[in-house]
């Protein structure tokens, strides 16, 4: 490829930049439509530029590299700010700016109305300043051809969530409730960067390079040891960014958030950069089976996990996060066991699926907030997120209806939709490689159908529920839009590796190593669909048939099981209990007993200590001549005496 | 005479020009004489620039004349800079301006001419100490620099004021004496003070490295101040007026690391081989005490004071890695954190003029009244916890790689749980950020708050811009210091 | 002839001064108590000087007896200086010393 085009990769990551830039300056003036607009056109620009890769990749599928200028240079260790362009990266970029484009689109209209419910339309302009440079950084991350400029994309999209899940940081439980949960997908979120930096520390003490090219180049003759200590400290660095057991705990949390936000940044992009950075670095894990091992079973567990919470959820994002928990788990399974092509197919398709559910979630919520206002109880407390408050929407909201179940039924794995293909695809890898794994994840998968089909039976069948179901109304079409498009993907979507054609496989093997020729399994593609058609089944009996009440249908069979979904298996008390308190506590102990108590006192216990023996000395300054006399005189007859006698 | 031109001497010695200026005008004319100030800073900055600029060209030369004969020992007036003494008088003369700015209406009154005077005193010392190659000259620069900031946190101060200044005062000068010791005795050995003449006659001392190590090393330590020898800098911080908090911030505590770095690791090759370990531990436990420390504080300045004990052990834990990596980190470290907690500083004393406490439970949700002054300090909050992109991560990151993969470390335990300091700077940070700007408006005062005036942006901008620029570009800093660095690695690693 | 007698009035002398010093509190009498330890000192030297032939112990007694003369002269200067303020010239009062 010629260094033009490989430049457009940089031009990719600028362009939203330059939005936020034009927003900032006079973004003002513009007013929501233009700051929509430029937002908007600077994250499409990017989608136009990365297509225009994929083009020029298609004639030179082996990519290129673009040097745009040295980072820093220190002793032997050389960083560039250098990008990546392969058929990985760009699959990576067309997703990052394809959906975040139609997210951007969506928000104009979401935002609209949620600065407004939420008063403060001064706002606006913030949100698409942090949404451009989200994208920015997350083009970043997937371009990058070294692990620190991937490090800084890295924790750049973790420096977007916290600003967006704060973005109404003056509201949540206690009105702290959305600044907490923004701190805690921080902190939580840095856990994991300690690990992908302790990798990186090992990686420099190694290899003595950072580029992707460098490292897996030297990796075939490093020794396992080391190989198992990089990958397992990527691995927790994977855990945090993708909410994997046992960093899962932000995500849930970070529904705070804008629902766009939930979609693009905590559904879509961001959370798969773990799977992504396990994908680049295959070279890593592929000589250590170990490593490879416990990837596969943190995701495989991580899978069945969070499906079993989503069953207990009533709030509407909270089930589709951790939905987007268990998908994750999916996909780091499939990273893990090598299946990379396989992870990286359901990244893309989960992409399409999961930013059209929490869409269409949002624009449920839309619907409610304005079925409140106009059923006249404006002041009353109300959660528009509440399942329970839902029900029949789909006469009220018929496009939504529409949307949703597409994305419902490809996230529950049903044949012809986009994430029967692709999770069929890890299932098949797994049956071969880990069959214990395999049988967690037809677990989760039955569980995906059976929770999504309770979802869609509260939100959108039976009777509403309340008044402002009752007057809930159709969203607008610059809502209603990229929800279309999202839902024409998520249908065809699996088009992009069909069996036989294997279209992606051979498009990503020019960048990943080990890409085995996949294979379609008629047991497990059937047994899987079988699986997805029972959960969904088994929803309709339990849920479908009559009216559901304050308790949940499963909580009186299920009984102690249930509540431990319903209270998330207890992690976060967990955490609260083992981590937090004890390190509260060893906080204020070193800051209260130990600091000021110890330390301090020594300081100033040396200085009370003298001033104690300056009092007794002082003692002997009496003020009297006559006595100081006396002393001068006692001393010049003590020294005769001494050197008369003495000496 | 060419030498009262010398740059290097203009440098040190034009503050007092300016102080003279400061002297001759009406003490009740408020405006000129801050101005005069302002103008002597800037004017200061600007010779620190063409020194730069001439140290680019290979065209700075060092200043060596004879000064003062004692019996058979001679002391010189030696000034010098190499790549890490001119970025430490950068930002001096950089931070200076800024902080003089930042007084602009919160020190007023018939005291107002001894406050900038003392400053430009200051600034006389703080110069001269990262400029002076004889050792002599050095520890008169040195203690220098302690006069003028004891009386502007004794007279200026909080309510605690002379307490802290007294503690400052104490505490610095335990360590100097021991620094005056340790100098008197390499002097008496060698038969000179320059520390040319010095490192090349080093073996004369050799024998007693360790324990010279330690006396200069005590004067050094307490000063950045390495754990446990930092309980005056919390008392100090938090009484001194702001103009003061940022300078001893961002300067005098650099003023420490510096010394390690000009004369123990140069000198004492041996010495702090050994105890680079020792060091590097104390450095380490350092960095989680200070956060853990900084976590649980309610005050708001105080939570910035121990940040500052967590920011200089990572400086600390660069420099006695040894390795070019990690010094050189800990160099530009050094900058970063009179940068970003110069900046915090600067913030806290800006709320502190609003409403007069630095509570943290008196804040919150300021972002919702103060959108400018909220932003930027983001932007300086972020820097301060190392997100890539700023600053503090080229710092810190260049230090942890260079440690964690250090020989004279020996093992990977020191950079490991450093690294984990990086996450417990994330806890108390954004704890920080929550209480004061996130969240609901809970008191009815914060409700009319005003936001930064242009003055107060005037202030903050230039750091946020090179807080940015450091970040994205930090090259520029290391091709100066790099040289430097790698001389006195060279110089540390010779026995 | 022994020098025995000098040396041993002079002692005599010299602790005389020695305790008016010590035991005294008018300053007045401090002062001529000072007078007699100087000039017990003189009678050494001269003493010596005598005995062993030397003018320069002679020369240190005009030494001496002129910088009593200045040392009277500022004592005294002070001394009513002391009077003025405090009304007295008893050495007690002057406590300003005090630690």
């Amino acid at each position: 490829m010629s260094d033009t085009q490989l430049a457009w990769v940089v031009w990719a990551v600028l362009l939203p930049l330059g939005g936020i830039v034009v927003n900032l300056v006079v973004g003002r003036r513009l007013g929501e439509k233009g700051i929509g607009a430029v937002a908007s056109l600077a994250a499409g620009g990017s989608f136009v530029l990365s297509g225009l890769l994929a083009l020029a990749l298609l004639q030179h599928p082996e990519g290129g590299i673009y040097r745009l200028a040295t980072w820093f240079n220190l002793g032997s260790l050389t960083v560039d700010w250098s990008f990546r362009v392969d058929t990985l990266s760009v699959t990576m970029m067309l997703v990052v700016s394809g959906v975040g484009t139609l997210i951007h689109i969506y928000s104009i209209g979401y935002m609209h109305a949620d600065v407004r419910h939420n008063g403060d339309p001064q706002r606006f302009r913030r949100f698409f300043i942090y949404l451009n440079l989200f994208v920015a950084a997350m083009l970043l991350l997937v371009s990058a051809n070294n692990f620190l400029v991937l490090f800084v994309g890295w924790e750049g999209v973790g420096l977007c969530s916290y600003l967006l899940i704060g973005f109404w940081f003056e509201k949540g439980e206690g009105g702290l409730g959305n600044a907490r949960a923004a701190k805690k997908a921080f902190i939580v979120n840095r856990v994991g960067d300690f690990g992908l930096l302790i990798a990186i520390f090992l990686m420099i003490g190694a290899f003595g390079t950072l580029d992707f090219d460098g490292v897996f180049a030297q990796a075939a003759q490093a020794a396992p040891a080391l190989l198992v200590a990089i990958t397992l400290f990527m691995l927790l660095g994977v855990t945090g960014k993708s909410a994997q057991l046992p960093l899962f705990v932000w995500l849930p949390d970070a529904m705070a958030g804008p629902t766009p936000v939930s979609a693009l940044i905590h559904a879509a992009t961001m959370v798969t950069a773990g799977v992504y950075l396990v994908a680049r670095s295959q070279a890593l894990f592929l000589p250590v089976p170990q490593a490879q091992a416990a990837v596969t079973w943190v995701g495989g567990l991580t899978a069945l996990f969070a499906a079993t919470i989503a069953l207990g959820q009533y709030d509407i994002k909270k089930v589709l996060a951790y939905s987007t928990i268990s998908q994750l788990g999916f996909m780091v399974a499939a990273v893990g066991m090598g299946a990379a092509v396989a992870g990286i197919f359901h990244l893309v398709t989960h992409a399409f699926f999961k930013a059209l559910l929490f869409l269409a979630a949002g624009s449920v919520i839309l619907g409610l907030e304005h079925g409140h206002e106009h059923a006249g109880e404006g002041h009353d407390p109300f959660d528009p997120q509440d399942m329970r408050q839902m029900g029949g929407l789909r006469k009220r909201m018929p496009l939504t209806f529409a949307v949703y179940l597409v994305g419902a039924l490809a996230l529950a794995g049903v044949a012809p939709l986009a994430g029967f293909f692709s999770k069929d695809e890890i299932l098949v890898a797994a049956s071969e490689r880990f069959p214990v794994v395999f049988g967690l994840l037809l677990a989760a998968a039955f569980l995906t159908a059976f929770y999504m089909g309770r979802q869609l039976i509260l939100v959108f069948f039976g009777e509403p529920r309340s008044k402002a179901a009752h007057h809930a109304g159709e969203s607008r079409p610059l809502v209603t839009m990229p929800l279309v498009v999202l839902a024409v993907f998520s249908a065809l979507g699996g088009a992009l590796n069909l069996p036989g054609l294997h279209s992606l496989e051979h498009w990503l093997e020019h960048s990943l190593v080990g890409v085995k020729e996949g294979h379609f399994v008629w047991a497990v593609a059937l047994g899987s669909l079988a699986v997805a058609l029972l959960g969904l089944g088994l929803a309709w009996l339990v849920y479908g048939r009559r009216a559901p009440t304050e308790q949940d249908a499963l909580a009186r069979p299920l009984g102690p099981l249930y509540r431990a979904f319903e209270r998330k298996w207890w992690v976060d008390e967990f955490y609260r209990l083992v981590l937090l308190r004890p390190l509260g506590w060893l906080a204020q102990v070193l800051a209260g007993p130990v600091d000021l108590g110890l330390i301090n006192s020594l300081g100033d216990g040396l200085g009370q200590g003298s001033q104690l023996s300056a009092n007794w000395l002082r003692k002997l300054q009496n003020g009297l001549v006559r006595s100081y006399a006396l002393v001068v005189m006692v001393g010049v007859v003590a020294m005769f005496a001494y050197l008369l006698w003495v000496r | 005479m060419n030498a009262w031109f010398h740059p290097l001497v203009l440098i040190t010695f034009l503050p007092l020009f300016g102080l003279a200026l400061l002297l001759l005008l009406d003490g009740r004319n408020e405006r000129s004489l801050r101005w005069v100030a302002l103008l002597t800073s800037l004017v200061t900055f600007g010779l620190a620039v063409w020194a730069l600029l001439l140290d680019r060209q290979g065209a700075l030369t060092e200043l060596s004349l004879p000064w003062l004969r004692l019996g058979r020992l001679a002391v010189r007036f030696h000034l010098g800079a190499d790549g890490i003494s001119l970025l430490m008088v950068l930002l001096t003369t950089f931070l200076m301006p800024l902080a003089l700015l930042s007084t602009w209406t919160a020190v007023q009154g018939e005291r107002l001419k001894g406050f900038l005077a003392l400053f430009l005193l200051l600034e006389v010392g703080m110069n001269g100490v990262f400029l002076a190659l004889d050792l002599v000259l050095f520890y008169i620069f040195w203690e220098f620099t302690l006069v003028p900031m004891i009386f502007l946190i004794a007279i200026w101060g909080g309510e605690r004021r002379i307490y802290a200044a007294l503690k400052f005062f104490l505490y610095t000068m335990v360590g100097s004496v021991l620094l005056l010791v340790g100098i008197l005795f390499v002097g008496l050995q060698v038969g000179s003070f320059d520390l040319p003449a010095l490192i090349q006659n080093r073996a004369t001392f050799a024998g007693a490295q360790t324990a010279l190590f330690l006396a200069f090393g005590l004067a050094f330590a307490i000063k950045v101040p390495l754990w446990p020898l930092h309980s005056w800098l919390p008392d100090a911080h938090v009484e001194a007026p702001t103009a003061g908090s940022v300078i001893l911030a961002g300067v005098l505590l650099k003023m420490g690391a510096y010394g390690f770095l000009r004369f123990n690791l140069p000198l004492f090759p041996q010495a702090s081989q050994q105890l680079a370990p020792w060091m590097a531990g104390l450095a380490v436990v350092g960095i989680l005490y200070g956060a853990g420390v900084a976590f649980a504080q309610k005050d708001w300045k105080k939570l910035v004071a121990y940040s500052s004990v967590s920011h200089l052990g990572f400086v600390m834990l660069g420099i006695f890695a040894l390795t070019p990596q990690a010094v050189s980190g800990a160099v530009l470290q050094m900058v970063n954190h009179g940068l970003s907690t110069g900046a915090l500083f600067l913030l806290v004393g800006m709320l502190y003029e609003r409403r007069h406490t630095r509570e943290l439970a008196a804040f919150g949700g300021l972002w919702k009244v103060l959108p400018v002054l909220s932003a930027l300090a983001l932007i300086v909050t972020l820097s301060s916890l190392a997100v890539p992109g700023l600053n503090g991560f080229v710092g810190e990151f260049n230090i942890l790689a260079g440690a964690f993969n250090a020989s004279a470390l020996g093992n990977v335990w020191f950079a490991g749980l450093g690294t984990v300091g990086v996450i417990l700077a994330a806890a108390y940070l954004l704890k920080m950020f929550e209480k004061v700007f996130l969240g609901p408006l809970v008191h009815e005062e914060n409700r009319s708050l005003a936001d930064l005036n242009i003055r107060e942006v005037l202030t903050l901008l230039p750091i946020v811009v090179l807080v940015v620029a450091i970040g994205i570009y930090p090259q520029p800093i290391f091709d100066l210091i790099s040289p430097a660095v790698e001389r006195l690695l060279m110089l540390a690693a010779q026995p | 002839m022994t020098i025995t007698y000098y040396l041993a009035l002079s002692v005599i002398l010299f602790a005389l001064g020695a305790v008016g010093v010590l035991v005294r509190r008018n300053a007045i009498v401090i002062f001529m108590s000072l007078e007699l330890m100087f000039n017990a000192a003189n009678l050494v030297f001269v003493a010596y000087a005598a005995y062993y032939q030397l003018i320069n112990s002679q020369l240190f007694v005009f030494f001496v007896m002129t910088v009593a003369a200045a040392e009277v002269a500022v004592g005294l200067a002070l001394m009513v200086a002391i009077f003025r303020t405090k009304h007295s010239i008893d050495v007690d009062q002057m406590s300003a010393l005090k630690g």
